[in-house]
C-alpha cells in the first residue's frame, strides 16, 4: 500500500484540470434548460392530489380554451402503458389506480409558458379516494424478500453462551437534491422514432422504456445526454418517466416538448432514498469478538418496485458490516407504500444498513466497556475472512489500515480522552465509522448485462465510445487518462464521444461505483487492443519488429529512436483503410462467482473501504449539533484523478453529514409531502461543513484498471454513524435515528 | 428598459415583474446563469447589479433598470479565464458544473471586497450559493488559491 | 400582466395609495414578494405592485435625537455596515449577519422584514425588545404605531392600505444591553426555529421578546414580570408563547429551547 504519488509518465494518477471544466466555468456548458429547439413546446404534468385512489374522471374545464394546448392521458399510448425497469408494474400515466401523491395523469404542452400555468389550473381529476398505506411496518405487499445466512446452525447456540446486545435503527428519506431539477427534450422524427436530449445518467434506460411505450424498434430511438447538472441516483430511472411524457406530448404535437421540473415538483414527485426500520441482535464475547447476528430489514419501496429489489440486495449484503462474523442470519424485505416510489440515491440500500451496523457497534462498546475504535479494529475484516455470504477476502482489504490512518489524522485517542470530561452547555464529542462498499454489479449483474466500451482512432487520437455518463464526477476525464496512457497519447488528443444511444456501445447505467472499475477497465482493453494494432502497422510502415514499437507521448518509437507522431500515423492509417473502431466485452474476473438464488458466493468482486473521523460540538441550551472536524481515510484501489476522487469522498461525505444531521422529509398522515422546497429541505452550505482532512490510500484492485476500484458511493455510507458516535461520546446518549435533528438530540438528553 | 450587462449596454422590452434571471437568459441570451429553486435558497441565479451580490430570481427586471450587471460571462476578459476560474479548474471546485456559475460570481465578489481569505470569510461568502457535489472543500481551496495569488 | 408603478421619490408613492388599487403588493428588496410570485401563490390576488426599491427617501440610518431611525428600506448588507448601528445596536448588525447569506443581505430590508410580519422575521424580536416604534406614512399623514402594537394577527400588521412603513426608531437608552440568539435550521440561509432577543436596562428590567412561538412575532410580558419580581422565568414564558409543529420543529422544541435560551441570555 502506498499514498498518493505523482507518477513521472501518463496521465493517470495526475489532476490535470478535467476537460469539461473551462465550460463549466465560463457558464459556456449547455445544460437542457439552456438549449431551444425549433417550434418547441412547453410540457406539464397533471397529478395525483392523493395517495391511494380510483381515477373517476378527469375533468377538463369547458370554459378554457383548450386550442393551443396540446392533451395527453393514458389512451394516447401507443405501446405499453409501462415505466420498463425490473418488473414493469408503474404506468407511465396513472389510468384507473393512483398508489401516490403527484403520480402523473394526464399531460399538458403548450407555447406559452404562462398559458400552460393557466391550462394546468383547468384541469381537475376526481379520483375516489382509497386509504393509504404509509407505515412499511404495516405494509402487507412485499417487493422482495432477501435472507443471508452464514453458519446459521451455530446460532442458537452462540446467542445461549455470549453476551447479547439488541437494538432497533432508522432512517428516513433523503431527497437527492441535484441543483438541475429533472429535465428533457423530445423531438418527434419523419420515421415516426424519437430523439431525447436530457439530464440523465442511463440513456439506455431511456431508451429502452421509450421503446416500450411508443412501440418502436431500436433504431426508432435516440438518446443523448447533455451536461447533467448533478444525479447521485436521483437519475436513474426518473427520466424514464419524464422523457416517456415529453415524448408522448411530443409526438401528439408533432413539436418538440421541452419538460423541467420545477424544484417543488420535482421533490414532491420523483424517487429519494428509502427508508429503513434495521432490528439488529448480537451475541458478542466479553473481550469484544463479535460471534452472531441476526437482523431485520425492512424497506420502505414506495408506491411502486422500480429500482426497490436491487437496492434492498445491496443492502442486505453490506447488513454485517466491514467484520467478521461466525454465524448470521440477515433478512430484509423491501415493501410497498403508498408514497412515490423510493430509488436509487448514492449508496443504494448501503448508507442504511451500514447506519445500523454501525451504530450498532457504539452500543456493543459501550455495553463492554470497550473504546469503538479498539472494537472496530479488533473485528475487522482482513484477507482470508469471509463475508456472509461465504465471499472469501483475497485481495485489496483496507478495513484495519483506513481506521488506523483516520485515527491518526484526527487525534483520535487524545480528544477521546479529553472530551471525555467535558461539562457545562456545549459538550464535544469525536466519533468514528467503517464502512465498506462493493463495487460495479451485485453477483451475475455485470456478466447478464454484458457491458460493452472502447474506443476509435481519430485524425490525432483516439475517442472513447460509451455512454457512461459524467454527471460531475469526472467520467470524460478519468476515460481519457485511462485512454491516453494505454495508447501512450497526450490526454489533450483523447476525446469522448457524445453520449448518444444510437450511436454507442452500451456500456450500462451510472450507477453502482461501476463506471471507472468496469467500464474504464473495459475502455483501457480497448485502448490496449487498439495500441496494438497500430504498433503492427507502424511496424509495417517503418520496417521495424513490431514488439519493439511502443507509444509514448504521441510519439511511436522503436529501439529508443522516434518514428512518427501519433497524429501522423492516425491519418494514414485512417487514409489507407477507412476507419478503426475496437469495441470490447466486459471481462468478468472468472474466479468471481455467485448463485442468485441462494445468495451464497463473491457478491462484488471487490470492496472499497472508508473510515470517518467525526468530531462534534453539541449545544445542550438549543440541541444544536455543530461539526467541528471531519477526517476520512479512503482506499480506492488507484486513485485515477486524485483531484476527482477526494472530490467524490468530500461531496458524498458532506451528503452523509447532511443525511445525519438536516436532511428530514416531512409528511402528513394522508402521504403529502410537507417539506418540498430547498428552504425547509435543507442541505448543508459551505458554512455548515468544516475543513476537512481527506486522505487516499491506494490497495490496488488486481482486476481493476490501473487498480482501480469503485468509489462513487463508499463516501455516503459512513459519515451517518460517526456521528452519532461522536454525539454519544459527547452527551452520554445513542441516539439510533436520523437526522439527529435538535428535537431528537433534545427527546434523547432529557430522557 | 436598459441595463448594461458585462459591460456592453442592452436594451430590451420586458414585463416589470420579469425575473432578471430569465431576462439574461431568454432575451439577452446568456445562459450562463442558471436556476436551481426558484426562491433564493440556492444560488445558482446568483449575479452582481452595481457590483453587489444578488439572487436574480428575485430581481424584478424593473428594479435593475439602467444598472450594471456582471454574470458569469463577464468574469472572463478578452476569452482568458479570470485567475479565480482557473483556480477552479486546478482545484476541483467545479463538479456537475451548475452550481459553478453563481459560486465563480460570488467567489469574484468576495475576492473584490478585500475581506482576508480564511476559511470561514469564504464560507460565508459563498453560504448562499448550494453546491451538492463538492462538499465545499475544494470549492474554499479554489477560493483561497485565488485570493493568494491576488495579494 | 400585474401592473408595476416603480416609484422614484415618496410623493409618486403616495400618489399611487391614494387611488388605492385593488389587491396592491408593495415590492422593496423582492426577497418575499418575488418568492411568491415565482411560485405562482397567490398570484391572482395580486392587482397593482408599488415598487418603491428607488425611493431615496426611505434609505439611511441617522443616530439622531435619542434614537437610533433606520429607513424602511434599509438593507442587511447597510444594517452589517453602519457605523451607528455598530456603536448604538450591534445585536441589529449582527441578527442581520444570520439572516440568509449575503445575496439576500444585499436585498432584502428591515422594512420588508417588519411589513412581511413573519412570526420567524429575524429581526422582529430584538426591535420587539428595544422597544422601536414605526413610522407610517401615506396621503393622510404621517403616524408612528409602537412595534407590540404593530404585528395584530398571523401576518397581520397595523398598516393601512394606504400607507407605507416610512422607519423603524429605536430609543437608544443609557447602559442598555440588547442581546439575542437565533436558533435557526442550519449555518446559513436558514428560517428560525426560535429566536429571542433581550433588552437589559438593569438587573430585573428587563424586555424580553420571541418569534416562531406564537402567530406574531411577541412581546413576553409574563416573562418580563417574572424576572422583576425575581419568579420562576421558564413557567412564565409558558404563559407567553404558544408554540406549533411544523416542519422545522415541534411545539416541544420550540417551548424547551426558548426557555432555555432566555435563561442564558439572561444569565
Amino acid at each position: 500500500m502506498k499514498h498518493i504519488e505523482l507518477e513521472q509518465q501518463g496521465a493517470v494518477g495526475r489532476s490535470p484540470p478535467r476537460k469539461d471544466g473551462a465550460d463549466k466555468v465560463t457558464g459556456r456548458a449547455r445544460y437542457l434548460d439552456d438549449l431551444n429547439f425549433p417550434g418547441q413546446l412547453w410540457g406539464r404534468t397533471v397529478r395525483s392530489h392523493v395517495a391511494h385512489g380510483r381515477i373517476r374522471e378527469i375533468v377538463w374545464d369547458a370554459a378554457f380554451d383548450w386550442t393551443d394546448v396540446v392533451r395527453v392521458t393514458a389512451a394516447d399510448i401507443p405501446g405499453e402503458n409501462v415505466v420498463h425497469l425490473i418488473e414493469d408494474d408503474q404506468p407511465m400515466l396513472a389510468a384507473d389506480v393512483v398508489r401516490h401523491r403527484e403520480e402523473p395523469i394526464a399531460l399538458l404542452a403548450c407555447a406559452d409558458r404562462e398559458k400552460l400555468e393557466e391550462a394546468l389550473a383547468h384541469v381537475r381529476v376526481e379520483i375516489e379516494e382509497l386509504e393509504p398505506v404509509l407505515d412499511p411496518l404495516r405494509s402487507t405487499v412485499v417487493f422482495k424478500s432477501y435472507r443471508i445466512e452464514q453458519a446459521p446452525q451455530g446460532l442458537a447456540q452462540a446467542f445461549a453462551d455470549a453476551r447479547v446486545i439488541e437494538g432497533t435503527y432508522r432512517v428516513g428519506h433523503q431527497e437527492q437534491m441535484y441543483i438541475e431539477p429533472q429535465a428533457v427534450a423530445a423531438i418527434p422524427r419523419e420515421d415516426g422514432g424519437i430523439t431525447i436530449y436530457g439530464s440523465m445518467q442511463c440513456p439506455f434506460y431511456v431508451h429502452r422504456a421509450l421503446q416500450r411505450l411508443l412501440r418502436l424498434d431500436d433504431s426508432q430511438v435516440a438518446v443523448i445526454q447533455v451536461v447533467t447538472g448533478g444525479g447521485f441516483g436521483g437519475k436513474e430511472d426518473y427520466p424514464s418517466v419524464i422523457s416517456g411524457h415529453a415524448a408522448l406530448l411530443a409526438r401528439k404535437a408533432r413539436r418538440p416538448v421541452k419538460m423541467i421540473y420545477k424544484r417543488e415538483e420535482d421533490v414532491a414527485a420523483t424517487t429519494k432514498r428509502h427508508p429503513a426500520v434495521m432490528k439488529y441482535r448480537t451475541a458478542v464475547e466479553a473481550d469484544g469478538t463479535l460471534v452472531a447476528l441476526e437482523a431485520e430489514i425492512v424497506m420502505d419501496g414506495g408506491a411502486y418496485v422500480t429500482l426497490s429489489p436491487v437496492v434492498a440486495s445491496r443492502g442486505v449484503l453490506h447488513a454485517g458490516g466491514a467484520y467478521r462474523w461466525r454465524h448470521a442470519r440477515i433478512d430484509c424485505r423491501v415493501v410497498q407504500t403508498h408514497t412515490p416510489p423510493n430509488g436509487a440515491f448514492r449508496g443504494f440500500g448501503v448508507p442504511q444498513t451500514m447506519f445500523a451496523i454501525e451504530s450498532h457497534m457504539e452500543r456493543v462498546a459501550v455495553a463492554l466497556g470497550i473504546d469503538p475504535l479498539e472494537l472496530r479494529r479488533k473485528n475487522a475484516l482482513q484477507i482470508g475472512d469471509e463475508l456472509p455470504t461465504g465471499q472469501k477476502l483475497t485481495s485489496s482489504v483496507s478495513a484495519r489500515e483506513v481506521l488506523d490512518v483516520v485515527a491518526a489524522r484526527s487525534d483520535y485517542a487524545r480528544k477521546r480522552k479529553e472530551y471525555g470530561r467535558s461539562v457545562g452547555e456545549k459538550r464535544r464529542g469525536i466519533g468514528i465509522s467503517l464502512a465498506f462498499h462493493g463495487a460495479g454489479f451485485t453477483g451475475t449483474g455485470e456478466v447478464k448485462l454484458k457491458p460493452r466500451a472502447g474506443v476509435e482512432l481519430t485524425d490525432r487520437g483516439a475517442r472513447v465510445l460509451s455512454v457512461s455518463t459524467d454527471i460531475g464526477q469526472g467520467t470524460i476525464t478519468v476515460f481519457s487518462q485511462m485512454a491516453a496512457d494505454a495508447l501512450g497519447l497526450a490526454l489533450d488528443d483523447v476525446e469522448v464521444a457524445e453520449n448518444d444511444t444510437s450511436k454507442m456501445p452500451d456500456s450500462g447505467p451510472t450507477v453502482a461505483s461501476r463506471t471507472t472499475m468496469v467500464v474504464g477497465g473495459t475502455i483501457t482493453r480497448a485502448a490496449a487492443a487498439m495500441a496494438r494494432i497500430l504498433q503492427g502497422y507502424v511496424a509495417q510502415v517503418h520496417d521495424v519488429p513490431a514488439a519493439e514499437v511502443s507509444c509514448a507521448g504521441g510519439i511511436f518509437s522503436a529501439r529508443g529512436r522516434a518514428l512518427a507522431p501519433f497524429a501522423a500515423i492516425a491519418k494514414r492509417y485512417l487514409q489507407e483503410r477507412g476507419s478503426l473502431r475496437i469495441i470490447e466485452n466486459y471481462r468478468h474476473p472468472p474466479e468471481i462467482r455467485f448463485d442468485d438464488a441462494t445468495y451464497r458466493g463473491d457478491a462484488y468482486p471487490c470492496y472499497g473501504w472508508a473510515a470517518t473521523a467525526v468530531e462534534v460540538e453539541v449545544d445542550l441550551d438549543t440541541y444544536e449539533i455543530s461539526l467541528l472536524d471531519v477526517s476520512t481515510a479512503t482506499d480506492v484501489g488507484r486513485a485515477i484523478h486524485p483531484v476527482l476522487a477526494e472530490g467524490q469522498v468530500e461531496g458524498g461525505t458532506v451528503q452523509a453529514l447532511g443525511y445525519a444531521l438536516l436532511e428530514e422529509h416531512v409528511w402528513d398522515q394522508r402521504g403529502r409531502l410537507l417539506n418540498t422546497r430547498m428552504q425547509n429541505y435543507v442541505i448543508p452550505t459551505a458554512l455548515d461543513v468544516p475543513r476537512m482532512h481527506t486522505t487516499l490510500l491506494e490497495n490496488p484492485y488486481p482486476s481493476g484498471p490501473y487498480g482501480a476500484k469503485g468509489l462513487g458511493e463508499l463516501p455516503m455510507d459512513g459519515p451517518a454513524p460517526a456521528v452519532v458516535g461522536a454525539v454519544l461520546h459527547a452527551t452520554g446518549k445513542l441516539i439510533p435515528e436520523i437526522p439527529l435533528s435538535p428535537d431528537r438530540v433534545m427527546r434523547a438528553v432529557l430522557s | 428598459m436598459k441595463l448594461t450587462v458585462n459591460g456592453v449596454p442592452r436594451s430590451f422590452e420586458a414585463p416589470p415583474l420579469k425575473r432578471l434571471l430569465d431576462v439574461l437568459r431568454e432575451d439577452l441570451g446568456l445562459t450562463g446563469t442558471k436556476e436551481g429553486c426558484g426562491e433564493g435558497e440556492c444560488g445558482a441565479c446568483s449575479v452582481l447589479i452595481d457590483g453587489e451580490l444578488v439572487n436574480s430570481c428575485l430581481v424584478a427586471v424593473c428594479q435593475a433598470d439602467g444598472c450594471s450587471v456582471l454574470t458569469v460571462e463577464g468574469v472572463a476578459r478578452n476569452g482568458d479565464l479570470a485567475p479565480v476560474q482557473k483556480c477552479f479548474l486546478d482545484r476541483g471546485g467545479a463538479q456537475c458544473g451548475i452550481c459553478t456559475p453563481g459560486m465563480i460570481v460570488a467567489a469574484h465578489r468576495f475576492l473584490e471586497c478585500g475581506l482576508p481569505a480564511t476559511n470561514e470569510n469564504v464560507r460565508e461568502a459563498i453560504a448562499g450559493n448550494l453546491c451538492r457535489c463538492t462538499g465545499y472543500a475544494k470549492i474554499v481551496e479554489a477560493i483561497q488559491l485565488a485570493a493568494g495569488q491576488r495579494s | 400582466m400585474i401592473p408595476v408603478t416603480s416609484a422614484r421619490s415618496l410623493s409618486e408613492a403616495y400618489a399611487i395609495l391614494h387611488q388605492r388599487p385593488r389587491g396592491l403588493r408593495v415590492l422593496a428588496g423582492g426577497t418575499d414578494l418575488m418568492v411568491a410570485v415565482n411560485a405562482r401563490a397567490g398570484l391572482d390576488r395580486i392587482g397593482h405592485v408599488l415598487d418603491i426599491w428607488k425611493v431615496p427617501e426611505l434609505r439611511g440610518i441617522s443616530g439622531a435625537g435619542g434614537s437610533l431611525r433606520i429607513g424602511a428600506l434599509t438593507t442587511y448588507t447597510e444594517l452589517m455596515r453602519s457605523r451607528e448601528i455598530a456603536t448604538h445596536l450591534p445585536a441589529l448588525a449582527l441578527v442581520s449577519r444570520e439572516v440568509g447569506a449575503w445575496a439576500i443581505q444585499n436585498r432584502g430590508t428591515i422594512g420588508g422584514n417588519v411589513c412581511n410580519a413573519s412570526p420567524a422575521g429575524d429581526t422582529l424580536p430584538l426591535l420587539l425588545a428595544a422597544e422601536a416604534t414605526f413610522l407610517l406614512g401615506g396621503p393622510r399623514g404621517e403616524r408612528t404605531v409602537a412595534a407590540h402594537e404593530f404585528f395584530v394577527g398571523y401576518r397581520k400588521t397595523a398598516l393601512g392600505a394606504d400607507e407605507l412603513l416610512l422607519r423603524v426608531d429605536i430609543p437608544l437608552i443609557e447602559k442598555s444591553h440588547l442581546v439575542y440568539r437565533k436558533v435557526g435550521t442550519r449555518k446559513a440561509q436558514s428560517i428560525s426555529r426560535t429566536i429571542v432577543a433581550v433588552r437589559k436596562l438593569a438587573p430585573r428590567d428587563v424586555r424580553i421578546a420571541a418569534g416562531c412561538v406564537a402567530p406574531i412575532p411577541l412581546r413576553c410580558r409574563n416573562a418580563e414580570k417574572a424576572v422583576a419580581a425575581g419568579g420562576d422565568v421558564r413557567a412564565a414564558l409558558e404563559q407567553d408563547i404558544t408554540p406549533i409543529d411544523d416542519v422545522r420543529a415541534t411545539a416541544v422544541y420550540r417551548s424547551r429551547v426558548t426557555g432555555n435560551v432566555l435563561l442564558r441570555l439572561l444569565g
